[in-house]
């Protein structure tokens, strides 16, 4: 089962590195976007799939990386330093933000972050002087590696999907690690998680704060990419976006926001024949896999294996140790 | 048995007009098992919540191994070596009964940064399986944790309440709602685990038979007040006691 994993890993990654030699300038823009999103909807995963804190402000976390790199690589600072900013930014708003999550939960803190990235829109909006006000940024540069100029459509995607690979390594590594079972034990049973020792009111903070900063990751890949950035980017409706990446690929499970993101992404540019009708076909699918799949498709996945294992000869000690236990 | 572990000094809480609680005192002490019993209303989860900081008692004060737990949170006074049990299931429903356990005690490994960048499990496997041969749950070692029986399930969450080798482990009617078949044996591993690692017992339960038989002490409260303290035999033939469950 290892092994197939791996290899269907390896044959993903293959597929990456092939796609956009197959694609024109366009497809390759969409595929940098589905990465650039998949790193927004990674950063949500953790904050509400793994810690289960609702959030509404992934689109303000964008915003804040995106206007940091935009201002510091156009004064003709280096990207990574832009990156460090704009990711250490989020972070500290993302802890600030969190600590509302100490107090009120469900829809109470949806509002609660809702009304941050309301806040958020309205500074982009009208504080013009640091901004650009409704007009933006315009002619963000790309950044060059080694001396070798990314202005390129698809060198841009390469340089994408190598920090989205390393962005997808951190991210394995930390809901596997000890703080990925206390973000877990926050999610499912936080009083019995207190009760063990995990620090839950820390533990939700850093949920917010880290979830937070891979916003300001993806905000940091996304100016460049598009080279200009408005405020209309970083709104609600975008937000509502992210959580559908995350919701429709499946919560809580590692590979749901690529999938999702993949889906919210992809799929109205292969509805594009329906022309005007494309959104009204896209929202008819949402529902019916809302409806069908409420836990994702990586949860409707899960489901199917378990029910396929269940047809299988019983092999659970308990049902042979009988009255014992 | 003179070590104190649990020094219980002249707690009062009211709420409003009604005196949940009233001026008890008791000593708990290294190796014990404790049962602390009343009937309904007669004040022990108050008792419970102030010794587990979750009240603030109006008068009193509550030590665990000599350090004041007032104003101290559930994670704090874990790290002061306090384990508990919930009256309801209190498992991690979605996590393997081994990673349950792993959880159970990886907060007591390390800081929390040496934690990220040390093993996944905290290191920790070894004793969590250890811990799960102890309770007879190997054969659900990775299983969901939410998939198993009730009973099953508060093996787990005693288990889970010794990962951390706390020094005093409050029992939160552990019996409630187990069959018969598993409340023995629940009763025989709580004894063992005490009787191998000296770990103190707080014990609150309703089914009597049960308490008779775990705790080698018992402290029986009315009303808010101590009315008996002895041994489970002396509890048994005690006057006072058999009224306040039967009516004078």
């Amino acid at each position: 089962m290892k092994q197939l994993k791996i290899l269907g890993l390896v044959a993903i990654l293959a597929g990456l590195i092939i796609a956009p030699f197959t694609q024109a300038t366009y497809g390759t823009y969409v595929l940098s976007s589905w990465l650039v999103f998949t790193v927004a909807a990674m950063g949500l995963n953790l904050t509400l799939g793994y810690a289960g804190q609702i959030s509404l402000a992934q689109a303000a976390f964008m915003g804040i990386g995106a206007y940091s790199t935009a201002l510091m690589t156009m004064a003709g600072l280096p990207w990574i330093a832009s990156v460090v900013v704009g990711m250490g930014l989020c972070f500290v708003v993302g802890l600030i933000l969190g600590y509302p999550a100490l107090r009120v939960q469900n829809h109470f803190l949806a509002f609660v972050t809702l009304a941050f990235t309301t806040l958020a829109f309205l500074v982009m909006r009208n504080e013009e002087w640091l901004t650009g006000g409704i007009y933006g940024l315009v002619g963000v540069p790309r950044p060059s590696v080694a001396g070798l100029s990314l202005m390129d459509g698809t060198r841009y995607y390469f340089f994408t999907l190598g920090v989205f690979i390393l962005a997808s390594l951190s991210f394995w590594w930390l809901v596997n690690s000890p703080w990925g079972r206390a973000f877990k034990g926050l999610r499912e049973n936080p009083i019995r998680a207190n009760s063990l020792g995990v620090d839950t009111r820390l533990v939700t903070l850093l949920a917010f704060a880290i979830g937070a900063a891979y916003g300001g990751l993806s905000g940091a890949l996304m100016a460049p990419l598009v080279q200009y950035i408005d405020p209309m980017s970083f709104t609600l409706i975008i937000s509502l976006k992210i959580l559908l990446m995350v919701v429709v690929g499946g919560s809580g499970y590692f590979f749901g926001p690529f999938l999702g993101a993949g889906l919210v992404i992809m799929l109205p540019e292969f509805l594009r024949f329906a022309e005007a009708y494309y959104l009204m076909i896209y929202a008819a699918l949402v529902v019916f896999l809302m409806v069908v799949c409420p836990s994702g498709l990586l949860g409707l996945l899960s489901r199917g294996i378990a029910a396929i294992r269940s047809r299988e000869p019983a092999e659970r000690g308990d049902l042979k140790e009988g009255a014992q236990l | 048995m003179t070590e104190t572990v649990l020094s219980i000094r002249n707690i009062s809480k009211s709420f409003g007009g009604i005196h949940a609680v009233r001026d008890v005192s008791f000593d708990v002490y290294k190796g014990e098992v404790l049962g602390l019993i009343g009937p309904n209303g007669s004040g022990k989860s108050t008792l419970f919540n102030c010794v587990l900081g979750q009240l603030k008692p109006d008068a009193g004060g509550v030590t665990v191994t000599g350090q004041d737990v007032a104003g101290k949170r559930a994670c704090e006074l874990s790290k002061l070596g306090v384990g508990r049990t919930f009256q309801q299931l209190s498992v991690f429903p979605e996590m393997s009964v081994l990673d349950n356990l792993i959880l159970a005690g990886q907060e007591h490994r390390g800081s929390m940064f040496s934690r990220l960048f040390g093993p996944s499990d905290a290191g920790l496997t070894e004793e969590a399986d250890r811990m799960i041969s102890f309770f007879r749950l190997g054969h659900l070692r990775d299983e969901l944790a939410g998939s198993l029986s009730y009973g099953q399930q508060k093996l787990v969450d005693a288990a889970m309440a010794f990962m951390a080798n706390p020094a005093l482990v409050l029992l939160d009617e552990p019996a409630g709602g187990v069959n018969l078949t598993m409340l023995g044996h629940l009763k025989e591993r709580l004894k063992t685990y005490n009787r191998e690692h000296e770990t103190t017992f707080v014990v609150i339960e309703h089914n009597m038979e049960f308490v008779m038989s775990l705790c080698t002490r018992i402290v029986v409260l009315a009303e808010g007040a101590i009315i008996a303290e002895g041994t489970p035999e002396e509890i048994r033939a005690n006057q006072t006691v058999i009224d306040a469950y039967l009516g004078s």
